[in-house]
């Protein structure tokens, strides 16, 4: 053998582009004016590149000139992105800079993502959950380039990601330690910081950016929109399900149902003395509709994905709930968090836009390739828990020594959705969508086999007492309403499975439909939640109309 | 704009008249009026149409439920079925309280 093997490549391969960047700068602070230039001397093509577009906080200076390079010297590259958020981010793609996609979850972009799909612009590699997305970047999607968003650095580049820490230590760890090029736009270069989150070892360039990133309250939900409805099955759930299988530790989907459920703990689920018995232990954002419940002393550990704008203040001063560092302001983590919601909480509930007659359910519909972001995650039954509680072994349902507990797994709907459209449908438009956009699986959201409750305006369906796939889908028909699939139901079937427990109409569970009122919420308004909050909660502009 | 009329055998008289809820979008108001006829009246009016036979489902379910007696007018402006059923039952509760 005349040549050694060599085993340093990469970092062979790092010094070269650190050589190239020399030009720019000699230490780890890049000029805002000179980032295209940047780019070029230190990007290949063909290099994959995880850009920080979360769903709350966005690297988005990194991203919007990145689709400024001259497409001569740096293209098809491999975009990683956890959340799609941004326009830039499919202009890559259009201009011809990037060729491939891997990411989670696409929100306001998903039209134009399934679009692209079909025209050819664009290629997916997956749609993933977020845990998947991230532990992949250590296993096979292993970054050259990282692009991250943080508050502050100092000049040795240490970040200060604070609040919004969220999924950036993990982004940066995938590419610091397999020789990859770490670069975090900041709101502030400052000579001291007063907590580190990411240590400067792990980060390459900083480049402080003309405008502070982008970040949106995604969770916050005015309590004035919540209907009657939603406090109907809100109340379902407290008492047909929390109450039922004493669930402590959970993790609540976005949207108005869950919302509808926070405000009515203080409330309705004070009077049928819950307190202390459910919903101790949560894993959720830090957004302001859970203040009532905190400060009526429901709660006792919030463990956060992300912030939330506007609860600065009101998260320093509860510490004992939430997680700080020495500064006092939060530390969340998305990836642990994630992985929390996976394995460590007995209940994930959440809504969704289509169901069908199995239980499968998924929010891609009409042409739009969404993603899920973590729901996928957090609501499924996790084979590999060992651990034991009261709720996961409230679903064993056989005297076999060897049968597991299981996770709550809760849908939330409306039997019609906006107008006359039925959640249940007898194939989820996912199917074709899927099939249309070439990939290998159709994105489902949540397996049927996973979920244990499904709830509507009429009922619960205690899926995980079914016997059978028959059993099953005679239980989801029973809670349908007047859908087409609902009015295939027969009173003598639903009379058999709500006498078997197998489902459960309001009254039951001893609920008077006509008591779901607005007057159960604990909070009517972002004024009442402010109020709750002692004056700490100071929402967004946007939420504000007093 | 729909305009849907059905009749129902019913029993049980409703003891007076009740308003409940608004036209306003995804909303409806329903309007119970006591009756000395042997029958229930459905007085329908909706923004949108075509959808006559989730209205005539919704109501069978009602009445099979409730067997109530009264002239019944509904102004609807988009209401989701899990609103209209809802809102018919608040109707029927206001339309027997005691303190009138």
């Amino acid at each position: 053998m005349s040549d050694k093997p060599r085993w340093n490549l990469a970092k062979l391969d790092k010094n070269e582009r650190i050589n190239a960047a020399k030009k720019f700068t000699t230490t780890k602070e890049i000029k805002a004016s000179q980032i295209v230039d940047f780019y070029e001397a230190i990007i290949k093509p063909g290099d994959k590149v995880v850009l920080e577009g979360n769903n709350q906080k966005q690297a988005d200076f990194l991203s919007k000139f990145l689709a400024k390079v001259d497409v001569n010297k740096v293209n098809h590259l491999h975009m990683i992105l956890p959340s799609i958020s941004r326009t830039e981010h499919l202009d890559l793609f259009e201009d011809n800079i990037a060729e491939i996609l891997d990411f989670s979850f696409a929100g306001s972009q998903s039209l134009r993502i399934a679009q692209m799909v079909q025209d050819g612009t664009l290629k997916i590699g997956s749609i993933h959950t977020y845990l998947e997305l991230y532990t992949r970047l250590f296993v096979d999607l292993i970054p050259n380039i990282c692009l991250v968003a943080a508050d502050k650095a100092d000049h040795e580049g240490n970040l200060y990601t604070g609040n919004n820490t969220e999924e950036t230590p993990t982004l940066i760890e995938a590419a610091a330690f397999k020789d990859g090029i770490v670069i975090a736009q900041v709101n502030e270069i400052t000579d001291n910081l007063d907590r580190v989150d990411i240590p400067g070892g792990w980060v390459d360039y900083i480049v402080q950016s003309p405008e502070p990133y982008f970040i949106k309250a995604l969770f916050t939900k005015d309590p004035r929109n919540i209907t009657e409805l939603q406090i109907l099955t809100g109340m379902m759930c407290i008492k047909g399900i929390y109450a039922k299988h004493g669930v402590k530790s959970l993790n609540h989907g976005i949207g108005f149902n869950t919302v509808a459920i926070e405000l009515l703990l203080p409330t309705y689920g004070e009077s049928l003395g819950l307190k202390g018995k459910i919903c101790t232990n949560w894993v959720l954002n830090p957004h302001p509709i859970l203040i009532p419940a905190i400060e009526s002393g429901w709660v006792r550990s919030i463990c956060s994905f992300g912030g939330e704008l506007g609860m600065d203040k009101y998260i320093r001063a509860r510490p004992d709930i939430f997680a700080t560092g020495r500064d006092g302001s939060l530390r969340s983590n998305r990836t642990l968090a994630q992985l929390a919601g996976l394995y460590g909480v007995d209940m994930f509930i959440g809504s969704t836009l289509q169901i069908d007659y199995y239980g499968n359910s998924s929010t891609v519909t009409a042409g739009r390739l969404s993603g899920f972001g973590g729901a996928p995650n957090m609501g499924h039954n996790p084979g590999g828990r060992r651990h034991s509680s009261e709720a996961w072994q409230s679903l064993v349902s056989s005297d076999d020594p060897l049968v597991k507990g299981k996770k709550l797994v809760v849908q939330v709907v409306e039997t019609f959705g906006q107008g006359v459209t039925p959640v249940f449908v007898e194939q989820l438009d996912a199917v074709n969508i899927g099939r249309k956009a070439g990939l290998p699986a159709a994105p489902v959201m949540i397996y049927g086999d996973d979920v244990s409750h499904v709830v509507t305006e009429q009922g619960i369906a205690y899926l995980y007492k079914a016997e059978n796939l028959d059993e099953r889908k005679n239980a989801l028909r029973a809670i349908a309403g007047v859908t087409p699939f609902g009015m295939s139901s027969t009173k003598e079937n639903v009379d058999v499975l709500r006498q078997k427990g197998v489902v459960a109409y309001p009254s039951d569970i001893g609920i008077k439909v006509t008591e779901a009122k607005r007057s159960l919420l604990a909070a009517k308004n972002m004024e009442q939640l402010v109020e709750w909050s002692g004056g700490l909660y100071e929402p967004p502009e946007e939420f504000k109309c007093w | 704009m729909e305009t849907l009329k059905y009749t129902f055998q019913a029993e049980k008289r409703v003891k007076h008249k009740a308003h409940v809820g608004v036209v306003g979008s995804a909303n409806l108001e329903v309007i119970f009026l006591p009756t000395n006829n042997s029958f229930s009246t459905m007085d329908i009016s909706s923004k949108f149409e075509g959808h006559s036979a989730v209205w005539k489902s919704i109501l069978e379910r009602f009445f099979a439920e409730n067997n109530c007696l009264a002239d019944i007018e509904i102004n609807d402006f988009g209401a989701t079925s899990g609103v209209i059923s809802l809102r018919l039952l608040q109707a029927l509760e206001v339309a027997n309280l005691d303190n009138e």
